[in-house]
């Protein structure tokens, strides 16, 4: 039964006003103390206008948040096969240490003596990560997989300074993502785009007759975007070494092999792990992350600073390069240490599994996805012949003249309670649809996933075309207006002049 | 293990299906001799008990800066952040989401995004903001770059009260894109004139960054220094360390400043030894389409219902690749949100109080200091930070001090290694945290050390 309400409330989905239209001057949320009216000593600089903030009680703030809460979709909701994403369950656990008093509350300049713990946390974590990839050294402090491409590539540049050599371009697959050619330009590189084989991996001859003297190296997802694993990785390596350049691996679909394959066994030169898809710290909604960054010895005395050393009178944390312990850092990339928060949320994730449970979480992914694979494929069209990895790759061939996209699809799922695949990327397969099920998911979970997209792209293939167009009809909000949001953007909320 | 659901029979029924024999066939393509066939040489699972108790000790060894008497700033700073916001941070609906890609099922981080835009925008007196950046010093970066974009230039001139750390970030953003840095070190005795700057900004310089209040405390009006900038066909970049401080001093925006940015730890979110931190920005409606990083706006939907959207994303990495504004992509999503959260708390009334009570704090200790032999309060102004000369070098009596369980401040020597001329200098910071009794403790300490 469909009708409307006085309120626009239906039932438990509750419309929410912006907290700018339900401020009331004079309220607010905390009760902080009288001030005593000091003279102040702000240069003459005392603010002398009001700021514009409303004012909320702290009721009304819980109810808004909760209320906002509740038109979002999490991993806590349901299944979120986000292709490249990598969203797995986040343990509560990790949560509580992370704000453990001693932990939380430690101010990044406090002395060293006064923070052992940390630069210890620091470490551990630092050292299951080397172990995991066989490599010899990590930098710590990069914010997120994109700043960890910087890290790396910048600690390319470094290194070919160092040698005197003016190597700029850099050869990039073309179903990199984004991240990879912005993060080459940023750091003073062309980017050359290397065409992937029928098989959905680097073209060999391709990008065998690219090398040159003017290459500085190859930033390779593996394994790759499309889900599979680069199987003449080893031969791209050489080949790449031999031409005088560096190895940069984007390491965000690092939780297909953990504990089963050694990025340093495939002769890479630096790749970032992002602790927010592989070892669990959550999304947050768009972030925090944290990309930490191991390297080769050929990149390694070229990290940043800072970074823990232990010694033998416990850990020291260095923040200035010293000329005479050898290395050559190429900068300081953020402030302070790292994203301590998140160091401290993959370790409890690490020693939660150990060993032997990363193994079995990055075997599950991968049974899973080839599951789900083994699932669709008949009623899908599969984007490359054979086994996945973590994640399976349909292009929109199957819905060839149904009058349905990519997009559609994805929107009718949503009605399905169901997070949608990521849309569109990788953008070297037609209309793609990329699905990551992850270790996380049941058998039940993506039975019923499948189940749903078959019955879904049934109705697409009997006709009914108006049905996807319209989808999805069930959420807080119907299809949203993008186009119109970039043509006349309205980024803030502004008080209605009288 | 208690993450992964798949039990044997599981595995084997879909192995069955997939039509493969084993796992390992899975990972047929991994070349001979990579493919492991042990676990790795860590340890093995551990409870959720033994995690804890791990954690646990790892957190004793450190001194909390909750558990003594603390003065600590620099660019981050010790707030009480309500109980609230941790509640709404920890909702799983937004500790659990991704980025809002599906906007249909992900108005609850799109609405907070547009609020939390419209909050920075408000502090720092601009038109517009951004969905977050990693931090303050990433954000300065971010801002030369994007000062150089709009003029096409390729000098910034950092003023030396700018925070070293952004100063390094910057240089460091900088050295492979032909961009000049310009600028020296500052000095706690003296500020740089505009006169001064002035004669650093040249017909190549895209912008000229300072830092307000300033990295040694002080709190200076840059409105001259905007025209100056703006008549040489400049931007005026205004970086800042404390979001609390907007509460009582003049926004940057009421200078002229075309790019505001900086770090907005200091609301809603803990220390964290350093991060996460959440990158505030925000810049001037003409200057938008230059912005690096998300930006979230309101639109309707198919019913005509307002909704919000990521938008403007032509300008991002994931549409415009190698000519993107920013490789940003994960930005500080979860901090952003524990940043709104607690500003919607505060309100008009608790954050211009919330200032005051900081600035009233900071005064009380100033005067607390200087009555100690041996200590100069060297700033004239200041909000809740402020520089002393002592009569020793700052870093051993700061090691004095936490025998004594104060953590008396950051010597600036932690911050400029390489100026020996400033190893008597300690920056206090105080906030509304710091009771009179931790006033008097750093007080007696000091006298005590110094003696
Ligand atoms: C393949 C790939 N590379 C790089 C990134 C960038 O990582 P982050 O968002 O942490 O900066 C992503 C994240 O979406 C990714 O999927």
């Amino acid at each position: 039964m469909t009708f409307t309400t006085h309120t626009g409330n239906r039932g438990l989905v509750l419309e929410e006003k912006l907290i700018f239209e339900q401020g009331q001057a004079g309220r607010t949320g905390v009760d902080l103390p009288e001030p005593k009216g000091t003279k102040s000593r702000l240069g003459g600089l005392d603010r002398d206008s009001d700021v514009g903030l409303p004012g909320l009680s702290e009721p009304q703030v819980v109810r808004h948040f909760t209320r906002l809460s509740q038109k979002n979709f999490g991993i806590d909701s349901g299944f979120f096969p986000l292709g490249s994403c990598t969203m797995k369950h986040n343990p509560r656990i990790n949560e509580k240490v992370a704000r453990l008093p001693g932990l939380s509350d430690l101010h990044p300049m406090q002395p060293e003596s006064t923070v052992q713990g940390a630069l210890e946390l620091m470490d551990q974590c630092a050292h299951w990560l080397l172990v995991l990839t066989g490599m010899p050294a990590v930098a710590m402090s990069p914010a997120a997989g994109a700043q960890g491409e910087l890290c790396g590539m910048m600690a390319i540049r470094a290194a070919l300074d160092a040698r005197g050599e003016n190597r700029r371009r850099v050869l990039v697959p073309e179903s990199a993502h984004g991240t990879n050619p912005a993060t080459a330009a940023a750091c003073g590189f062309t980017v050359d785009s290397i065409p992937a084989t029928e098989d959905g991996r680097v073209d060999l001859a391709a990008f065998e007759a690219k090398l040159g003297d003017d290459v500085a190296g190859i930033m390779l997802t593996n394994p790759n975007t499309c889900g599979l694993f680069e199987r003449d990785v080893r031969k791209i390596a050489d080949l790449v070494h031999e031409a005088g350049g560096y190895f940069y691996c984007d390491g965000a679909n690092f939780n297909a092999i953990v504990g089963r394959v050694r990025p340093a066994d495939l002769g890479i030169d630096a790749m970032h792990i992002n602790l927010h898809k592989t070892f669990s710290t959550p999304h947050g909604g768009g972030g925090p992350g944290s990309g930490p960054v191991v390297f080769s010895d050929a990149l390694a005395p070229f990290a940043p600073i800072p970074y823990v050393v232990r010694t033998e009178n416990g850990f020291r944390l260095v923040e200035t390069a010293d000329e005479n312990d050898g290395t050559k850092p190429f900068g300081r990339l953020k402030g302070f240490h790292g994203q301590m928060g998140m160091f401290i949320r993959a370790l409890a994730y690490m020693k939660s599994h150990g060993s032997d449970g990363l193994r079995q979480a990055s075997g599950d992914a991968v049974l899973n996805a080839n599951y789900l694979l083994a699932r669709l494929k008949d009623k899908l069209s599969v984007a490359y012949p054979g086994y996945c990895m973590h994640e399976a790759l349909f292009d929109d061939g199957f819905l060839k003249d149904t009058g349905v996209s990519t997009l559609d699809l994805a929107k009718a799922i949503i009605d399905e309670g169901f997070h949608p695949m990521t849309m569109y990327f990788p953008l070297v397969v037609h209309g793609a649809l990329l699905v990551e099920p992850t270790e996380t998911e049941t058998k039940e979970s993506i039975d019923e996933f499948c189940d749903s997209v078959l019955h879904l792209v049934g109705k697409a293939q009997s006709g009914d075309a108006e049905f996807f167009k319209n989808a999805p009809y069930l959420t807080p909000r119907r299809r949203l207006d993008e186009t119109a949001a970039a043509r006349k953007p309205v980024l803030r909320w502004k008080p209605e002049t009288a | 293990m208690r993450y992964l659901p798949l039990t044997s029979a599981d595995r084997a029924s879909m192995l069955e299906t997939i039509g493969a024999s084993s796992v390992e066939e899975l990972y047929s393509d991994v070349p001979d001799g990579a493919l492991l066939d042990a676990p790795v040489d860590l340890p093995s699972h551990l409870g959720e008990m033994q995690v804890e108790r791990d954690m646990m000790a790892l957190a004793a060894k450190n001194t909390g800066a909750s558990s003594v008497p603390s003065f600590l700033g620099a660019g981050a700073y010790r707030h009480h952040v309500p109980a609230t916001v941790d509640y709404v941070i920890q909702r799983g609906e937004f500790l659990t989401a991704y980025t809002p890609y599906q906007p249909e099922i992900a108005q609850g981080t799109l609405q907070y995004l547009f609020e939390f835009q419209t909050q920075v925008a408000s502090i720092t007196g601009m038109d517009v903001a951004n969905a977050s950046m990693w931090d303050g010093a990433t954000s300065c970066a971010e801002a030369v770059l994007m000062a150089c974009r709009a003029t096409r230039r390729k000098k910034a001139v950092l003023s030396g009260g700018v925070h070293p750390h952004y100063r390094e970030v910057t240089e460091t953003y900088c050295q492979y894109s032909d961009t000049e840095v310009a600028g020296r070190d500052g000095n706690p005795e003296q500020q740089a004139t505009v006169e001064e700057l002035d004669d650093l900004i040249d017909d190549q310089t895209a912008c000229v960054v300072v830092q307000y209040p300033d990295v040694f405390g002080r709190v200076q009006d840059h409105t001259k220094l905007a025209e100056v900038c703006h008549a040489k066909g400049a931007l005026l970049v205004v970086v800042f360390t404390e979001a609390v401080a907007f509460g009582a001093i003049k926004s940057p925006g009421s200078f002229g400043a075309d790019i505001v940015c900086g770090e907005g730890q200091s609301i809603g979110n803990a220390l964290n030894y350093g991060g996460p931190y959440v990158g505030l920005f925000a810049t001037t409606q003409k200057l938008v389409r230059q912005m690096p990083g998300r930006l979230c706006g309101e639109t309707v939907d198919q019913d005509g219902k307002r909704g919000f959207v990521l938008t403007l994303s032509t300008r991002e990495q994931h549409i415009r690749r190698e000519k993107a504004t920013s490789n940003i992509c994960t930005n500080s999503g979860l901090c952003s949100l524990a940043f709104t959260v607690h500003m919607s708390l505060l309100g008009e009334d608790g954050y211009r109080r919330l200032a005051t009570l900081n600035h009233e704090n900071a005064c009380k200790a100033a005067d607390a200091l200087d009555a100690v032999p041996g200590v100069t309060v060297v700033n004239d102004s200041f909000f809740n930070e402020f520089t002393v000369k002592l009569s020793k070098p700052a870093a051993e009596v700061v090691e004095t001090l936490v025998a004594k369980n104060v953590l008396g401040g950051v010597p600036l020597s932690r911050l400029y290694p390489n100026r020996s001329d400033l190893d008597n200098y300690l920056l206090v910071a105080v906030t509304e945290t710091n009771t009179d009794d931790d006033i008097a403790a750093l007080a007696d300490a000091l006298k005590e050390a110094l003696a």
